[in-house]
């Protein structure tokens, strides 16, 4: 698919032509964008947390707490460096570089920005691409896993080895989900290289004749892929709540739990890293990459010079909010439940879904019809049948709890005689499931507060007489 | 990308970027081998054998064959040798090879016979190569790797590939039946039947409370305390003796209280502490203040 919009946009030919202080400045440029990011996201998460949780969140270090990464970076170069009496020594050095190198190995391949002028030399925004340049991430990505895998294993000591074989098997497993999803993208885009399926989102699909242009993104051709590899992703990077790897509440801190000062940072600093990398993925892959989104589109110039670096960054940060959205919503997984989604959900459907895609292809080829009317006239009323068919499914599962629970609105429902004696103080279970305390009330948020005085003349706070254990 | 062109236009001979960047890793993946044989630690082997197979992909890439290097290194690199440690990390990290020979002369047997297998085969290997003129792709590889292997493998091969992935799959099914335990559904009560029966049958759904942390004690003897101060006989170890906490005089409101200073308040008062419960010698209100 050949849809170049513009002179501006690269092709696989314009790589591997640079300088070689161009490359350079690519090279530094990209860590350093990484590396700042990295910073920006661990604040940003902690203020968005905080929010969700209604905190106020960090709020010492530079201005309203926005330098509080850079502190945090600092207190950890200089804490002590421990080595574990039992472990391997070798391994236990090499592991956080390992898991660290390929984080940012796997950022060079994806485009930043059109054509520019660096120092008058024409370039790519994008350190270099090759036919297979997806590829690349998702093999930068296998080789992450050894670092926490053989963290956990040289680290001599029980929790970090089940966190690293709980890595191995989760990330190995929704690497295999995430593969999946990104191939339906291969077969619209025609290519594997991360510039040509920018390119080929730059015009939307025609519907009916070319008489419109219907959307171009693959977030909104193929949603299935999309969601699929949201949810797989999630689980590649370990975070919550697919963070099983490091679950506080099980395994102290998983692999990581005996590692400290620079090597902690390392894993950390890569962990961030794949955030950014997949969250510039799922940009590059579905929300049309550097290419402006529709309102700002009808600008000419939208698409050209250093702009779309804006909405590039604009949509990477956008991701890792969901990302972090994620951690603040939901709880943690349990593993059997998560590796049961896993490979019973997300990896069929990702195999429908490209069977789907290629039959839809080869048939609207083969017929000489339209993308866009076979989707509409073919894939529209299937989604809708599929939909339809999950909500009738759903609602025959959870018939029994329906049931239930209007016979029990409508009063005709008593607890069961039990032989126990019923629980002391405020009733905690009803019918033998837990309730929450029905008579709590939401304390006003500390950001509300307004300054009061503090102290001898202050009134006595109210106190809750009947204190529960 | 230079080198990648270099490799497919220099049809005949090596290109300058092909040639250092095999006798730089040529080296490594020699290695990598090596280390896998003689590494005493099994996981040390399985990741010199890591090594190798990553330079391998490497030169897959230098020489015009991105989508098999790239593959090489997902595959292999990132399944197979993952699924490899995870089952030598399963054995343990203690586990070296033992250096006791059960047979004799096995050792010197082995070394021979290896050192003399390597040498029939790359005289064999070299004796077969050393007039072939190396070949670029050419126009074989006019459409580019991805392209040409698909023809490849679904035109010519298809048969050997189809007969690879059913071998694949019968040894992955044949895995599974022989690992899976079948159980009776029900013979195991779920975990909403667990959660139901802990909240019906008494009134701890949660974890008992802990033992308590003393000033002078913090032994899993000592019990915890509840609010009004009484140990709570909940937090008490099954076949533990409970210990007796040895209290520290009163001090604070509760003396202040004790010399008629009540008008002055205290902490007691202050905290609202429930009334007529801790009257009386009972132990701690003031110290070894409950967890």
């Amino acid at each position: 698919m050949s849809t170049l919009a513009s002179p501006d946009q690269p092709t696989l030919a314009d790589f591997g032509q640079d300088v070689w202080w161009i490359v350079l400045i690519k090279i530094v440029g990209i860590f350093g964008v990484l590396v700042a990011m990295t910073l920006f996201a661990i604040v940003f998460e902690r203020k968005v947390v905080a929010r969700m949780q209604q905190r106020t969140g960090p709020n010492r270090v530079g201005p309203r707490g926005y330098l509080q990464s850079l502190a945090d970076g600092l207190k950890l170069a200089f804490k002590e460096d421990i080595m574990p009496a039992l472990a391997d020594r070798p391994v236990y050095f090499l592991a956080p570089v390992i898991a660290t190198i390929p984080a940012f190995l796997a950022f060079s391949v994806i485009p930043l920005g059109p054509t520019v002028s660096i120092f008058g030399e024409r370039t790519p925004l994008q350190l270099t691409d090759a036919p297979i340049g997806v590829l690349i991430v998702l093999a930068c990505s296998a080789m992450g896993v050894y670092g926490i895998v053989l963290a956990g294993w040289a680290s001599g000591s029980t929790y970090p080895l089940l966190g690293g074989l709980r890595s191995a098997a989760q990330m190995v497993s929704y690497e295999i989900a995430m593969g999946l999803s990104i191939v339906a993208v291969f077969l619209y885009a025609g290519s594997m290289s991360t510039s040509e399926i920018v390119a080929a989102q730059a015009n939307g699909t025609s519907l009916f004749g070319g008489t419109g242009n219907g959307p171009g993104w693959f977030a909104v051709l193929l949603p299935v892929s999309f969601v699929i590899y949201v949810i797989a992703v999630v689980g590649e990077t370990n975070r919550a709540p697919f963070d099983l790897p490091e679950a506080e509440s099980e395994l102290v801190g998983g692999f990581h739990t005996e590692y400290s000062s620079l090597k902690f940072a390392l894993f950390f600093l890569a962990e961030y890293v794949n955030m950014v990398t997949v969250s510039a993925l799922a940009a590059t892959l579905f929300l049309g990459g550097w290419r402006a989104p529709w309102p700002i589109s009808w600008w000419d110039g939208a698409n050209t010079g250093w702009w779309p670096l804006l909405w590039f960054f604009g949509k990477v940060v956008a991701a890792l909010f969901v990302f972090i959205w994620l951690r603040g919503t939901l709880p943690r997984l349990r593993y059997d439940q998560f590796m049961r989604f896993g490979w019973k959900v997300l990896v069929p459907t990702a195999l429908v879904w490209i069977l789907v895609v290629a039959t839809m292809r080869t048939v609207s080829r083969e017929a000489g019809l339209d993308g866009g009317v076979v989707a509409v006239v073919v894939g529209v009323p299937i989604a809708l049948l599929v939909i339809a068919g999950l909500l009738v499914a759903s609602r025959r599962r959870n018939r029994d709890t329906r049931l239930g629970a209007r016979a029990a609105a409508a009063g005709a429902l008593r607890p069961p005689a039990t032989e126990v004696l019923p629980p002391r103080g405020r009733p905690t279970a009803q019918g033998g499931f837990p309730v929450p305390p029905l008579d709590l009330v939401v304390p006003p948020s500390p950001r509300l507060r307004t300054r009061e005085p503090v102290g001898a003349g202050a009134p006595a706070p109210v106190r809750e007489e009947d204190v529960d254990v | 990308m230079s080198v990648l062109a270099a490799a497919a236009d220099t049809a005949g001979q090596l290109g300058t970027g092909e040639a250092v960047v095999f006798w730089v890793l040529g080296p490594v993946a020699l290695a990598g081998a090596l280390g896998t044989v003689l590494s005493r630690n099994a996981v040390h082997s399985a990741l010199w054998l890591v090594t190798t197979m990553l330079v391998l992909g490497v030169f897959y890439v230098v020489q015009g064959a991105p989508f098999l290097g790239a593959v090489q290194i997902i595959v292999y690199t990132g399944a197979v040798m993952i699924l490899f440690l995870f089952v030598l990390m399963l054995v343990g990290r203690d586990t070296s090879d033992s250096v006791v020979e059960t047979l004799r002369g096995q050792r010197v047997a082995a070394i021979v016979l290896g050192i003399g297998f390597a040498g029939l085969v790359g005289a064999g290997v070299a004796r077969a190569t050393q007039d072939v003129v190396p070949q670029g792709l050419g126009e074989r590889a006019a459409g580019g790797n991805v392209e040409g292997i698909a023809a490849l493998l679904f035109t010519r091969h298809l048969l050997a590939f189809e007969v690879t992935s059913a071998l694949l799959i019968t040894a992955a099914v044949g895995a599974m039946v022989l690992a899976h335990v079948e159980r009776e559904p029900g013979s195991r009560p779920s975990q909403k039947e667990l959660s139901r029966a802990r909240f019906l049958t008494g009134d701890h759904p949660q974890t008992l409370p802990g033992p308590g942390v003393y000033a002078r004690a913090n032994s899993i003897a000592a019990p915890g305390r509840l609010p009004d101060g009484s140990p709570s006989p909940a937090s008490a170890s099954t076949g533990v003796e409970p210990q007796v906490v040895d209290e520290l005089p009163r001090t604070g409101s509760t003396g202040a209280e004790r010399e008629g200073l009540a008008h002055a308040g205290g902490t007691d008062a202050a905290l609202g502490t429930l009334g007529g419960r801790t009257t009386g010698p009972t132990p701690g209100s003031g110290n070894g203040a409950p967890k």
